[in-house]
């Protein structure tokens, strides 16, 4: 039998009057750092099988401030009849009001061999909205080839499309994906996307952060980092020095290719 | 020849003489000729005769990109922002002559920032004899060689010493060392061009520059009569 | 006699690699791949190619079948913008899309691309031009994907020629060979390009190459390079 699941959470100034899990897609409200509340999707997200469609909704309304993480790895694991059941679906909508702010921090997304899945996140930001979204997709468990992991990301701010990001990887994906344009060889790719109204007075400059990462600014206003690295935990790396000095400040947080500190405050604007 | 039709809007054709504003646009003359001859000394040094009495720019297509507008920038020629570079996929001829798309975008954005002007230099990357300028690109071209590169360059003939409108022979200062005879470049070039005209030049004595900035001056003359 | 075959002669002339809208100074990326080490011999060329054709060729080519069947190009100008993070490949798609508009408006002058320039007189993107420019020539947005799915896959294989000394038999072999991908992905950004004309823009495809991207803007810090992109 295949899972159909949804969760739904909406922040607001005042709390979380909806956080509700479903099925394997259990959610809980965990202790924040800072301002604003702090969901995390607790394991058993973990385990998106062939046939099976997930869904996660958030809501952020204006002026709250929300993080949402998760507590380990997402990992797409074939069917249990070994692909009959067609490809997995994971979809994700985050919608972000007014003077609203949405971190959303999952692990890890794992293609794990054989396994199929479409994974599509729609964000709907409006024009005083702020947002972090990492993304993080890593092919194959430890040593196996990679299942097929179809992924898009669409972001629209102000009703006006921001970013529009497909990618697709692994043997059920168009041609070339593991050649010189795409992975060339990589096996994990992430992006971490940061849009905040201050972007459009101050917008970062293009910066490579070693030769396989770079951080670019966008048409609007926000940045995005851009990364392709040999595993999971040097893909982190790279997002992690970014991320650090977006949510914290931290200054030595942006390392060049020599690992070098490169001081931004144009990073500064999303706080 | 271009100057009785115009398109409408902005950037539509690159020979039309007339800016989507409806003002003439700068004359613009290309310096070709092969590696070493001396064309970047010579947009040097045109540049330091003009720039007094006219409004100025430089594009230049390197073979690779950058090294000429460097020696441009570092001799002050110019301000900066009256030099650009313009990158030819390892094809110099293609830019200036087959696709010259970079090259009226780069001359056209500097009308844009630093105009109105009375002339630009488009500047070809080192080439051998045969690099010649689009008409759609330029409306004067001057071929740059020198004597050390052989007396026999103005007799071999190719497109750029037989149909340039200006070819200069350069270096004169090193032909009794280098063996040239002048004379002999003289008649070949004669042969060659009929009454196309030839000026011999050393960029090393004082002013050498003087007769082909005479040259340009009289063709800015005819293009703003 | 006119029908299907009505407009081959002009896609001819529009697909024609010395049509001079600025693309031989561009290697789509080949240049930085080459210096990586990503493109050392015919057959990475061929992935490279392959991996080009199915990710920025095809979010092109379904951008330039919109514009050839009459969508918004503003609106498709936008959506290009989204799908393009890197400044570098925006403005290299901006340049491309004013010389091209350049070429376009004296082989097939028209009010829809004196419209566009006039909106947009640094240029849009190229493959919105592209579209526009078939229009112009009465080509279909089929013939649109197809001109853009072939400049995405020739260029990277003409500046490799130049790079690395290939061989160009092998490399126009890698083109040949990759035709009938090229059929399939031209049909995918056709189909998708019609489903826009109703549901919009975010339909059409945004497959992108995450080392492309990162590869264009190691590319444009290059203080001396052959190919502007």
């Amino acid at each position: 039998m295949s899972v159909r699941a949804t969760a739904r959470i909406v922040a607001t100034r005042a709390g979380l009057p909806v956080l509700a899990g479903e099925g394997p897609l259990a959610v809980r409200r965990t202790r924040a750092e800072g301002p604003g509340s702090r969901v995390t999707v607790i394991g058993a997200m973990s385990a998106p099988l062939g046939g099976d469609r997930l869904a996660v909704e958030v809501a952020v309304r204006e002026g709250a401030r929300l993080t949402v993480d998760s507590a380990a790895a997402t990992v797409a694991l074939p069917g249990r009849r070994d692909g009959a059941e067609g490809p997995a679906h994971y979809d994700i909508r985050l919608t972000v009001a007014d003077d609203a702010r949405l971190n959303w921090l999952p692990q890890q997304l794992i293609s794990a061999y054989r396994s199929e899945l479409r994974m599509r996140t729609r964000v709907e930001l409006a024009a005083t909205a702020r947002l972090v979204l990492r993304e993080e997709q890593v092919l194959g468990r430890h040593g196996e080839p990679p299942g097929t992991l179809l992924s898009r990301l669409t972001v629209h701010r102000a009703g006006r499309p921001l970013l529009d990001q497909e990618s697709a990887y692994g043997p059920g994906a168009p041609g070339g994906w593991d050649g010189g344009a795409v992975l060339g060889g990589y096996r994990a790719a992430g992006q971490l996307l940061c849009v905040a109204p201050g972007f459009d007075e101050r917008p970062v400059e293009a910066r490579m952060l070693g030769s396989t990462a770079v951080l670019t600014p966008l048409a609007g206003p926000g940045f995005l980092v851009t990364a392709v690295a040999p595993d999971a935990l040097r893909l982190r790396r790279v997002l992690d020095g970014v991320l650090d000095r977006v949510l914290n400040g931290v200054p030595d947080g942006v390392r060049d290719e020599r690992g070098n500190d490169v001081p931004d405050e144009a990073l500064d604007a999303y706080r | 020849m271009h100057l009785d039709h115009s398109h409408e809007g902005p950037a539509a054709v690159g020979a039309d003489a007339l800016r989507p504003d409806g003002r003439r646009r700068a004359l613009r003359v290309g310096l070709g000729g092969p590696v070493g001859s001396g064309k970047t000394a010579t947009v040097a040094a045109l540049c330091r005769t003009l720039r007094e009495r006219h409004s100025l720019a430089v594009v230049t297509n390197d073979i690779y990109t950058r090294e000429d507008a460097e020696f441009l920038l570092r001799e002050a020629v110019l301000p900066p922002e009256r030099i650009q570079a313009v990158e030819t996929g390892a094809c110099p001829h293609t830019a200036i002559r087959d696709d010259i798309s970079a090259n009226l975008e780069a001359v056209e954005d500097l009308e844009d920032a630093v105009g109105p002007l009375d002339l630009i230099l488009v500047e070809s990357g080192g080439d051998n004899l045969t690099a010649t300028f689009s008409r759609g690109l330029v409306d004067a071209q001057i071929f740059v060689i020198d004597v050390a590169g052989g007396d026999d360059i103005p007799r071999k003939g190719g497109p750029g010493v037989t149909t340039a409108d200006l070819l200069v022979i350069n270096k004169t200062d090193l032909a009794p060392y280098v063996g040239s005879d002048l004379g002999r470049m003289a008649r070949d070039a004669k042969e060659q061009r009929g009454e196309l005209p030839v000026l011999f030049t050393s960029l090393k004595g004082q002013d050498g520059v003087a007769p082909v900035a005479d040259w340009v001056r009289a063709r800015l003359a005819a293009w703003t009569a | 006699m006119a029908g299907a075959q009505a407009g081959r002669a002009a896609l001819l002339v529009l697909a024609d690699g010395r049509f001079p809208a600025g693309g031989h100074a561009h290697s789509g990326g080949a240049e930085q791949a080459v210096r990586a080490g990503r493109i050392r011999d015919a057959h990475d060329l061929a992935e490279y190619c392959r991996g080009r054709l199915h990710t920025a060729g095809l979010t092109a080519a379904a951008l330039a079948a919109a514009a050839a069947g009459g969508l918004d190009p503003l609106e498709l100008d936008a959506a290009a913008d989204a799908r393009t993070p890197s400044p570098a490949l925006r403005a290299t798609a901006r340049r491309l899309g004013r010389q091209l508009m350049r070429a376009a408006r004296a082989t097939w002058p028209g009010p829809e691309l004196t419209a566009l320039a006039t909106a947009l007189p640094r240029g849009a993107h190229q493959p919105v031009v592209l579209g526009l420019t078939a229009r112009s020539a009465a080509l279909t947005p089929e013939d649109a994907a197809y001109c853009a799915l072939y400049e995405a896959v020739s260029g990277p294989a003409t500046a490799t020629v130049r790079l690395l000394g290939l061989d160009p038999f092998e490399a126009t072999a890698v083109l040949a060979r990759l035709a009938p991908e090229l059929d399939e992905a031209a049909a995918r950004a056709t189909a998708r390009a019609a489903r826009a004309a109703h549901e919009g823009t975010d339909v059409l495809p945004a497959a992108a190459g995450p080392l492309l991207d990162i590869a264009a803007e190691a590319h444009a810090a290059w203080p001396v390079r052959l190919f502007a992109s």
